[in-house]
């Protein structure tokens, strides 16, 4: 049997990436509105980022620098695998660093930093339909799109607070997007989405098992839903990163012992490398 | 004190390894070789070609091999790998009525032209495990001489006395879908729905067929006729302007014969259930001949009552690769999110606990 | 109010296939009037009711609406946008069975804003206090908004289901056996709250029914359907205490006088 296929620039072959852009164009013409593509088998499995590899894959090129992030880290598993899958089949530069990187490939988070006109981020979406767990049939729901038929969306946010007291959505907190579409922002949690409001950069969205691509341009109005007298309101941390004293950042919980001790730390670990390296200090570095 | 998780690429890089040895396992032992795996696991090597949905026997066995015997991690492999070839067309359609039959059986009639062909089926084995099959010489089967009955098929026998419903022809102009190269729509057109139902998980696929056989969306089927054999695949070469035999797969075919329909016009006639997959795999096929009269049952305006004849449902779970890689997604770090959960639930907790003590007071 | 009729149907049919469902229905209904139609089982007044309604394309006749704007149209040409809203706001339909009409795991507040929501209400104290208010007019305890319908008896999922339709005020609702289903005395109940409501809002309403004292109780005039016809029409109690047709005389006659 002889060698396997060798791989044409960033793994997908030129029609296929023709296709994607296709879509992506389509998705930016209509903002926050799902584009059907032909999801392509790709060699990880679905559900760990295909949507977003096969966008990155149809938009990078040799002059790229691209930075994979998993939680907001760069080390995690499986965006350490995405971006070596990258510097195997594109040899593109990586990075670390969000400020040197063109393309920004995420799942779950959106970077601390502002990101800047000519920057793209590319989402990993896991279920692109906002409205998919109040009705699951796709055939209602792309009616309740095309007709803008949205009330649903908020009979789920008046349950909320008629339980709860307040919305209780804590991420994937479904926004309006140009005042039209509804939208899934992808599970990044809702401190991120006024981060998506009239950003510079341009924001791709790829759900590759259910094979919808969506977009945000630049500069485009992006609001979360929610009621005039229950507004929406982001996740506040009693205390600041122990590491680096970030404030107004998105932290993540460590355990440290079986005696209920932890500490919290930035979840973007470039911005909390950052702020170190230009001398923050935290509570925990500050105590020793 | 605490340092920041690091060493990702290190660890993949081990677990690749370790991988590689379990792989491998005791180096005393002789390592498979691929002809081994296609010559002696022949329905392994069907499945992953079948629900790869690429013809390919060693590189099926690759993959098995690969996978370590997992058979869905195989056909996520044969898929990969599928997806990277090049496409120089579509063939024209397999013809089954000249099948070369190594099986071919009926359960509608007694007797046919062409025969009841048994051919190497379990079906009537005793399911005794028998330690001596490894050890022993097996010998060659007996050869029969002589040309072969033509053995129309059972769907045209009945078809000629307009018992059973034509097979349908698509409407004028109508482009054969492929589900491969643009995304599903519902409702579905029967061609994309018998595409998804040819790459499904013969375990979903068996589950629902059983599960209409127990009531759950009844369809009265019989086994009109199932065959297995070698079929040529013909391709139309449009510079040459006639078609090329590109050679013969092995496929299983299975009609069913089901629930007659008619109406004050049309008199009654005996419906379909079509099921075909590459290699033999009659289980596979007769679950998707079941499922796909199942998920006619709009077509036949009878109710939706039963979760194998809801096309949305069957379909969008159908596919083992997207349902493993969605089920399997959630070993991926969740903790950003799970973090935003926690930290509602303690708040609500909190909440409670202010509210409680209030009301004691 | 103008002196316009608020619905006008013309030479009305339905086939199913070869069958007929119902055919050359011609009537006008005027704002504020409530119009029966009855018969037993069979007789077409579904499909009619469907028809009207427009969930089901007739196979010829027009049914021509008075919209909001003073424009008529006739319902069966318009986009299916438009149709989605009108029966969103401008006409309710009460079903039979009130799980078909509520969403059963949803709350009974949530149920009667989500009409309010889907036009584009984002108050959730008005949205609620709308809520309470409803519930209050179809005699629901205030206590039960974020109980859902399924923990309702089958009178007050009834009760719950007009609430969902009359909340944007509708001018126009249909309603499928409204009582079919409920005990008797849970039917009488039920019947003086629609009479009430209908009165107070100005509605008008086109009720199948194939009970002789629902006509009696709710409706201005009926129509008497057989085998698909209307053979008998006219104001109720005309019809009910001086039938003319042999089949309309049987009908009244073979049930208790209400």
């Amino acid at each position: 049997m002889n060698a396997v296929a060798s791989y044409n620039f960033a793994y997908l072959d030129e029609q296929t990436k023709r296709m994607i852009r296709r879509a992506i164009l389509k998705a930016v013409a209509i903002p926050g509105y799902q584009v059907p593509f032909s999801s392509r088998e790709m060699p990880m499995p679905y559900g760990w980022g295909t949507g977003g590899v096969q966008v990155t894959a149809s938009i990078i090129g040799r002059n790229d620098v691209l930075k994979v992030i998993d939680q907001g880290a760069d080390d995690t598993t499986n965006a350490v695998s995405i971006r070596a899958f990258f510097a195997k089949v594109a040899q593109v530069q990586t990075t670390t660093r969000t400020t040197e990187a063109s393309i920004i490939q995420t799942r779950h988070r959106i970077p601390e930093r502002k990101l800047e006109a000519g920057q793209i981020l590319v989402y990993q979406v896991p279920i692109p339909e906002p409205l998919r767990f109040l009705e699951p049939r796709e055939t209602e729901t792309r009616k309740m799109h095309a007709l803008e038929e949205y009330g649903l969306m908020h009979v789920k946010l008046y349950e909320d607070i008629a339980r709860h007291g307040r919305i209780a959505t804590t991420y994937a907190y479904p926004v309006k997007v140009e005042g039209r579409y509804v939208m899934d922002p992808s599970p990044t949690p809702k401190f991120d989405n006024p981060k998506m409001h009239r950003s510079e950069a341009l924001q791709l969205f790829g759900a590759g098992r259910e094979h919808r691509i969506y977009a945000v341009p630049p500069h485009t109005e992006v609001v979360s839903l929610d009621f005039e007298d229950h507004p929406f309101t982001i996740q506040h941390f009693d205390a600041p990163c122990a590491l680096c004293g970030a404030e107004g950042v998105y932290l993540d919980e460590v355990i440290l012992d079986d005696k209920g001790g932890h500490m919290y730390v930035c979840s973007d670990t470039d911005h909390c490398e950052e702020r170190r390296e230009a001398g923050h200090v935290g509570r925990q570095e500050a105590a020793e | 004190m605490y340092v920041a998780v690091k060493g990702g690429e290190a660890a993949i890089a081990n677990a690749h390894r370790l991988l590689a040895d379990r792989r491998r396992g005791d180096r005393s032992v002789p390592a498979l070789r691929l002809d081994q795996i296609v010559e002696q696991l022949g329905l392994a090597v069907d499945r992953a070609m079948g629900e790869g949905s690429l013809y390919d026997r060693e590189l099926a066995a690759l993959a098995i091999v690969q996978a370590r015997g997992d058979l869905i991690e195989a056909i996520f492999l044969v898929r990969a790998y599928r997806t990277t070839l090049p496409r120089f067309g579509y063939s024209r359609p397999v013809d089954t009525g000249a099948m070369l039959i190594e099986r071919r059986i009926s359960a509608t009639f007694k007797d046919l032209p062409g025969g009841q062909m048994l051919g190497p089926t379990f079906d009537y084995t005793h399911r005794l495990l028998d330690p001596s099959i490894v050890e022993a010489q097996t010998d060659a089967p007996a050869l029969r001489e002589g040309a072969t009955e033509a053995a129309p098929r059972v769907t045209d026998l009945l078809g000629q006395q307009d018992l059973m419903e034509p097979d349908g022809d698509a409407e004028e102009g109508h482009v054969v879908g492929d589900l491969t190269r643009e995304p599903l729509e519902f409702p579905l057109g029967r061609d994309l729905r018998l595409q998804a139902l040819a790459r499904a998980d013969e375990g979903f696929l068996l589950a629902l067929g059983y599960s209409t056989q127990r009531g759950y969306g009844r369809t009265h089927p019989f086994v009109g006729e199932i065959r297995i054999g070698e079929v040529e695949v013909e391709f139309d070469v449009p510079e040459l302007g006639f078609h090329v035999s590109l050679g013969r797969i092995r496929v299983t075919e299975c009609q069913m014969v089901n629930q007659f329909k008619g109406s004050a016009k049309v008199p009654p006639q005996f419906t379909r259930g079509y099921g075909l997959v590459f290699g033999q795999a009659e289980r596979k096929a007769m679950s998707m001949s079941l499922c796909d009269r199942a998920l006619r049952a709009r077509e036949f305006g009878e109710d939706i009552v039963a979760p194998a004849q809801d096309e949305e449902f069957v379909i969008a779970h159908a596919d083992n690769v997207q349902a493993t890689g969605f089920v399997e997604h959630l070993k991926l770090p969740h903790y950003v999110d799970f973090q935003a959960e926690l930290d509602l639930i303690r708040r609500m907790r909190a909440e409670h606990e202010a509210q409680s003590r209030e009301a004691a007071e | 109010m103008s002196g316009e009729p608020l619905l006008r149907v013309e030479n009305l049919t339905r086939y199913y296939g070869a069958r007929l469902g119902c055919a050359d229905v011609n009537f006008e209904l005027w704002p504020g009037e409530v119009l029966a139609i009855v018969g037993e089982s069979g007789s077409g007044k579904t499909t009619l009711l469907n028809t009207l309604s427009a969930a089901l394309e007739p196979s010829a006749g027009k049914t021509l609406y008075r919209m909001r704007s003073g424009e008529w149209r006739n319902i069966y040409e318009l986009s299916e946008a438009e149709r989605r809203f009108l029966t969103r706001t401008d006409w309710g339909f009460v079903h039979q069975n009130p799980a078909d009409g509520l969403r059963m795991t949803v709350s009974a507040g949530a149920n009667v804003g989500e009409r309010l929501m889907a036009v584009g209400d984002r108050n959730y104290g008005r949205i609620r206090a709308t809520a309470l208010d409803w519930l209050d007019r179809v005699e629901i305890a205030a206590d039960r908004i974020d109980d859902q319908p399924r923990a309702f008896s089958g009178g007050m999922r009834q009760r719950l289901q007009i609430a969902r339709n009359l909340v944007t005020g509708p001018r126009l609702v249909f309603m499928d056996e409204p009582t079919g289903g409920l005990d008797v005395s849970v039917q009488a109940r039920l019947l003086d709250l629609l009479r009430q409501l209908v009165g107070e809002l100005g509605l008008a309403a086109i009720v199948v029914t194939h009970d002789l004292a629902v006509a009696r109780l709710l409706s201005h005039r009926m129509m008497v359907m057989k085998g698909g016809y209307v053979i008998e029409a006219g104001l109720t109690d005309r019809v009910l205490d001086d039938p003319r047709e042999p089949y309309t005389q049987l009908l009244v006659s073979s049930i208790l006088q209400v």
